[in-house]
C-alpha cells in the first residue's frame, strides 16, 4: 500500500492534525463537562449528532479510500469479555469525570480545574494498567477472543449496506431530537441566542 | 460565531460565552468525519487519544517503581512513551483547544460545574474526588477495552469493528446507569 507520505512526514503532520481535533472539541461543545453528562441524561444531543455525523461521513470516505487502494482498515480485536468489562468501566468514568481522554484534554486547555485533576487521575489509571497487563491479557483478553471481525463479517450485510442502515437510523435519530425533543434539549443560551 | 465579545458574567456557571462560540454539531461531526480521511488516507493511523495518554503514565509510575520497573513492564516495553504520532496528535488537541479558547475569549476557571454543584452543591473537594476516581476508572476502562471515544468510538465505529460498536454501545449503556444512580431526584432516594 502506497501513502502519500513517509512515515516522519506523517509524524509531524499528527500536531496539525491534532489541532484542528482541539479546536473541534472545543467548539462542538464537548469539552464542556455539562454537555457530555447531560448527553447520559438525554438532556442535550450533542454529543450524539457529532458522533454519528462523524462515523458515516468517516466511514463511507475511508471505505472509498480502502476500495481504491488509498487506505487500509485498522482494526481493534474482538476480545469481547476485555471490550464489554472494559467498556462498562469507561462508561462509569466518562460520567464521574465529566469527560473522555480526548475531551478531557481539550477541557484542560478551557481553564476546567476538574479536568486537570481527572487528567492525573487517568495517568493514575493507566498506572494501574500497566501493573495488571500481564494478569488482564492472560484472563481476560482470551475469553471471546473473536478477532480483528467486522460486522459485515458476521452479518453477511455488506459494506455499504450498513451504511445505508445507519444513515436511515441516524437521519431517523436526528430527526426526533430536532422535532420532538426540540423543547427540552439544547437548553444553553436558547433565551440569550437573538437572531 | 462572530459575537464573542461579549463578557462572562462572573458568576455564570453555563459559561455562555463558550456556548456562543460553539458550530453547528453537525458541522462539527463533518470535519471530524473529514479528519478520519486524512488520518486513514495520509498518516495510515487512525485518530486516538488513549494509547498515547497510558504511555504517558509511565513517568509516574518512574518515581515509585523505578525505570527498571517500567522497562520490565509488559504493557510499556509493548507501548513505549516515545515522540509518536499518537503523543503528537494528544499535545496537539491540548493546543487546538487552547487556541480556540483564545480565539473566542471563553477561557474560564472552573472547579464545579453547573450540573454537579446542582445535585452535589459547591464543595471543590467533592469534584475533585469525583473528577480523579473518574479518570482512573476510564483510563484503566479505555485500557482494558483497547480505545475511548476517539479511538473506538469514532475510528472503530467508521470502520464497522465489531469490538468498537460493543464498545460504542456498552459504554452508553453503562453511562446511561451510571447517570441515572448519580442524578437521581433527592425526594426519590429512598437512602
Amino acid at each position: 500500500m502506497n501513502f502519500p507520505v513517509s512515515a516522519e512526514t506523517a509524524r509531524w503532520l499528527a500536531i496539525p492534525m491534532g489541532i484542528i481535533f482541539g479546536v473541534l472539541l472545543h467548539r462542538g461543545g464537548v469539552a464542556n463537562y455539562n454537555v457530555i453528562v447531560n448527553q447520559f441524561r438525554f438532556k442535550d444531543f450533542t454529543v450524539l449528532k457529532i458522533m454519528f455525523t462523524a462515523i458515516i461521513v468517516g466511514g463511507i470516505g475511508v471505505l472509498l479510500l480502502k476500495n481504491t487502494g488509498h487506505a487500509q482498515y485498522h482494526i481493534k480485536p474482538a476480545n469481547m469479555l476485555g471490550v464489554v468489562m472494559g467498556a462498562a468501566l469507561f462508561g462509569i468514568g466518562m460520567v464521574l469525570y465529566g469527560y473522555c481522554p480526548g475531551t478531557g484534554v481539550a477541557a484542560m486547555a478551557t481553564g476546567s480545574l476538574h479536568a486537570i485533576v481527572g487528567f492525573v487521575g487517568m495517568l493514575v489509571g493507566g498506572v494501574f494498567y500497566a501493573l495488571s497487563f500481564t494478569w488482564v491479557e492472560a484472563h481476560i483478553q482470551k475469553v471471546a477472543a473473536l478477532g480483528k471481525i467486522r460486522l459485515p463479517d458476521i452479518t453477511g450485510i455488506p459494506d455499504w449496506g450498513w451504511f445505508v442502515i445507519l444513515s436511515i437510523i441516524a437521519g431517523t435519530v436526528f430527526w426526533l431530537i430536532e422535532t420532538r425533543f426540540k423543547r427540552t434539549a439544547n437548553p444553553p443560551p436558547a433565551a440569550s441566542r437573538e437572531n | 460565531m462572530k459575537k464573542t465579545n461579549c463578557k462572562t458574567a462572573p458568576g455564570d456557571t453555563g459559561n455562555r460565552a463558550e456556548a456562543k462560540a460553539r458550530w453547528n454539531p453537525y458541522l462539527v461531526g463533518l470535519g471530524l468525519g473529514l479528519l478520519s480521511w486524512v488520518a486513514f488516507g495520509i498518516l495510515d493511523e487512525p485518530l486516538g487519544i488513549s494509547t498515547a495518554l497510558s504511555s504517558a503514565s509511565s513517568v509516574c509510575a518512574l518515581p515509585v517503581i523505578g525505570s527498571a520497573g517500567v522497562a520490565n513492564n509488559a504493557y510499556w516495553a509493548k507501548n513505549p512513551l516515545q515522540w509518536n504520532g499518537g503523543l503528537l496528535f494528544l499535545i496537539g488537541t491540548f493546543l487546538g483547544s487552547l487556541l480556540s479558547v483564545l480565539v473566542s475569549r471563553t477561557f474560564r476557571l472552573e472547579k464545579v460545574p453547573a450540573t454537579w454543584s446542582q445535585q452535589f452543591g459547591g464543595s471543590p473537594a467533592k469534584r475533585f474526588v469525583a473528577a480523579f476516581l473518574g479518570g482512573v476508572i476510564i483510563m484503566f476502562g479505555a485500557r482494558m477495552a483497547g480505545g475511548c471515544t476517539s479511538g473506538h468510538g469514532i475510528s472503530g465505529s467508521l470502520q464497522l469493528a465489531l469490538s468498537s460498536w460493543t464498545f460504542f454501545l456498552t459504554m452508553f449503556a453503562s453511562g446511561i446507569v451510571t447517570a441515572l444512580v448519580l442524578f437521581r431526584k433527592p425526594s426519590g432516594s429512598t437512602k
